[in-house]
């Protein structure tokens, strides 16, 4: 199949043009190594910074408080490692969301391991975070608050304004994993009273295996990777380079795209597609905030079929998309976003999203929508489940969740 | 994931996919909350105990829809009787398959106790011992 249309662009997006333009040098003759003091490491010394600028000006920060890191993980688990283990003597409380991206999660489980305390805030049926909970569980101990600013399951926005000027009048670190937001919304870490923002090149069209961390000015972290001096003694490891070109090239473009608002486009074409399918298909929920959600994102539960089921026969038509069913995460467990939201699990393995990008057109939404409910109608008559015998505990999330 | 030609094809096409209104045996297995629901449904020769007809539905992944619709085809017009179908292992479905993923071997694992529940329902339902 030739034609294929590409919906996940949460997972993973192409390489734009002017991306693989900017870092075809770097892999062929501009090959020095940044740090060293002849003519080959002068020049990538040159362009690595001009890439750092160009990174810091998406968020207004400064170029000299963006640091490259190999992707969101290593941004994310540098962030919250590097705050926590910094600053043990003062405290060992640590709050974050029960939405967060494993990424997150996973390294906060960690430090519980390592004697650390973990608050994880519970969501509402949007997925925005409970501020009332937030302030009442801070303490004297608390010494850093890291939550997320778009979702990348469900799209929703969570309040990072609010939050930061609660972590700010409580003197406590804010970070945020902004690798859904970095390049498609407006961001200031100055007005958002951030102090530590993850950021990853693979979801704005650049390549993927480089990320950066902002950093604050001022704030000390203890580094992930220890070695040689780069990245100001926060980041060991001769820089990736052609990675680096590739991030500064697509920040660039980024900027370019939030100020020609194309992401009104793409979520124009969403929200099409979202009624298409809730036009033609029952049964089924649309996740997430109806407002504060990512333009490009559509997660919805198809009830009675499980999402895997759906995405194999969309391959099989040439669509791409992603779902939160325990059968696609490699663990048997549904999607911890869905269930903090309060959805029924049976109805959560029944999640596929939709993420959009730059080059979808009308025309696939279209073909999308011609396709996608003759798959419903096959799968639900394979099901042993129907409205006639619904799943065994499920009928408040439904009412929840009608349109 | 990378699932066989064999598996693609049962879960593209799958066999006696369908209902039973009548049938004699019904087995029902797994939970929706793991996202894995088999319901086998059989038809028996009560003189026989040949099993005659055989149907699945199955609200799950591509390995369950495909482990599900082999074991029927495995039974289906066979001749097979109660006490053999009983013989037949989620190691059998599985190979029969080409193979299935690790992790997605519990799948072939459903697919036999759906059979199985089947044949114990009929047999719950006439009354017989094992």
């Amino acid at each position: 199949m030739t034609n294929r249309i590409y919906l996940d662009h949460s997972a993973t997006t192409y390489v734009a043009e002017e991306v693989y333009e900017a870092m075809l040098p770097f892999l062929k003759t501009s090959f020095g190594n940044p740090s060293s003091l002849h003519w080959f490491g002068r020049e990538t010394r040159k362009s690595a910074e001009n890439a750092r600028e160009k990174v810091a000006n998406v968020i207004s920060a400064k170029p000299n408080e963006i640091y490259f890191t190999s992707g969101g993980t290593e941004a994310d688990n540098t962030a919250i490692r590097g705050i926590a283990y910094a600053n043990q003597s003062k405290g060992n409380h640590i709050i974050t969301s029960k939405i967060e991206h494993l990424a997150v999660i996973n390294t906060c489980q960690h430090l519980e391991k390592k004697g650390f305390k973990v608050t994880y805030l519970p969501v509402d049926e949007y997925g925005i975070v409970d501020l009332e909970v937030l302030k009442n569980s801070i303490t004297d101990k608390t010494i850093l608050i890291t939550i997320m600013h778009g979702n990348n399951e469900v799209g929703t926005i969570e309040p990072i304004e609010e939050i930061g000027k609660i972590a700010k009048e409580k003197g406590i670190y804010f970070h945020t994993d902004a690798v859904q937001t970095f390049g498609k919304i407006p961001i200031d870490v100055d007005k958002m009273n951030v102090d530590l923002m993850s950021i990853s090149a693979h979801k704005i069209y650049g390549p993927k295996g480089i990320g950066a961390l902002y950093i604050r000015k001022g704030i000390k972290i203890e580094p992930l990777l220890f070695g040689g001096h780069h990245e100001m003694n926060k980041r060991a490891g001769t820089e990736n380079v052609p990675g680096i070109i590739g991030l500064g090239k697509a920040s660039e473009l980024a900027k370019k795209d939030i100020e020609n608002d194309i992401y009104k486009n793409i979520k124009e074409l969403r929200d099409y597609l979202q009624k298409g399918i809730t036009d033609k298909i029952k049964y089924v929920y649309v996740n997430g905030h109806p407002e504060r959600r990512l333009p490009n994102i559509l997660n919805m539960c198809f009830e009675f079929i499980e999402g895997e089921s759906i995405i194999l026969r969309l391959d099989g038509k040439g669509i791409c998309v992603s779902s939160g069913s325990a059968c696609t995460s490699g663990s048997l467990e549904p999607s911890h976003v869905l269930l903090a939201m309060g959805i029924d699990p049976a109805i959560s393995q029944g999640s596929v999203r939709f993420s959009l990008g730059k080059r979808n057109t009308k025309q696939e939404m279209d073909e999308v929508l011609s396709i996608l409910p003759d798959i419903i109608i096959t799968l639900r008559e394979m099901s042993p489940f129907s409205i006639e015998m619904p799943f065994p505990e499920g009928s408040g999330p439904r009412e929840r969740h009608k349109l | 994931m990378n699932y066989s030609e064999k598996v693609m094809d049962h879960f593209n096409n799958p066999r006696n996919m369908g209902e039973i209104p009548d049938a004699d045996g019904i087995g029902l297995v797994g939970n929706p909350i793991c996202g894995d629901v088999m319901k086998i449904m059989i038809k028996v020769n009560k003189e026989t105990e040949v099993i005659e007809d055989i149907k699945f539905k199955t609200f799950g992944c591509g390995a369950a829809i495909a482990t599900s619709s082999m074991v029927t085809e495995m039974i289906k017009g066979k001749g097979i009787k109660l006490d053999d179908a009983l013989k037949i292992s989620n190691k059998q479905v599985a190979n029969a398959l080409d193979g299935l993923p690790p992790q997605k071997l519990h799948c072939s694992v459903l697919a036999e106790d759906g059979l199985r529940a089947a044949i114990e329902d009929y047999r719950k339902k006439n009354k017989k011992t094992n």
